[in-house]
């Protein structure tokens, strides 16, 4: 494992080497990707990216919750909170590209 | 939403660009996280989210059906956690 970090710069450098747009438009449209993804999710769409994976909104409902330190309980509110499942394809490629060796 | 209709999206606000060019932006990204977690690395999309790997470590499980142990190898499996300025426009704040 390398466990280095990349961020939206790494994927615009992808898509620049891709696809031979300038470095400044290949950041504008991974910008655009994940924009529009968050807006069909904040629509409360599902995003289904196949081979890749599928992002779900899921209600959660009220419930009481403690504060760990203070052992006091605490409401917490109902909220809507994001759900991501990986395809068994991305699934594979994770477990074997981590595989120890031997 | 699934693929196709974010790629026609990207297409329709980008006619300058080949359809089959919004095509490869599209997958490289999503081919470019997967790649990246395949090796073990994080990817970090601020306000989106971050993509990482966990690690399960090897455990016995049980075969439901027959109730025989089984080991079971550790392995590794992506993750995804949901960026903070993403969770609040979910909650609409």
């Amino acid at each position: 494992m390398s466990d280095k970090t990349l961020t939206r710069m790494d994927l615009s450098e992808a898509v620049f080497r891709e696809v031979g747009l300038s470095r400044n438009e290949s950041a504008d449209l991974v910008e655009s990707v994940l924009q529009h993804m968050s807006d069909a999710l904040v629509q409360g769409e599902q995003v289904k990216i196949s081979s890749f994976g599928t992002f779900s909104v899921r209600d959660k409902a009220a419930r009481m919750g403690r504060n760990p330190k203070t052992g006091e309980e605490v409401p917490i509110q109902p909220r809507r909170v994001l759900t991501f499942r990986p395809s068994h394809l991305m699934k594979d490629r994770v477990a074997d590209g981590n595989r120890r060796q031997g | 939403m699934i693929r196709s209709e974010l790629i026609q999206k990207i297409a329709d606000e980008n006619p300058h660009l080949y359809q089959r060019d919004v095509e490869r932006i599209v997958n490289t990204i999503f081919e470019e996280i997967t790649n990246a977690m395949a090796r073990g690395d994080r990817v970090e999309l601020r306000g989106f989210g971050a993509f990482s790997v966990k690690k399960r470590d090897a455990r016995t499980g049980r075969n439901p059906r027959t109730g025989e142990a089984v080991e079971v190898e550790e392995k590794h499996v992506p993750f995804f956690k949901t960026g903070k300025l993403l969770r609040d426009r979910l909650n609409g704040k």
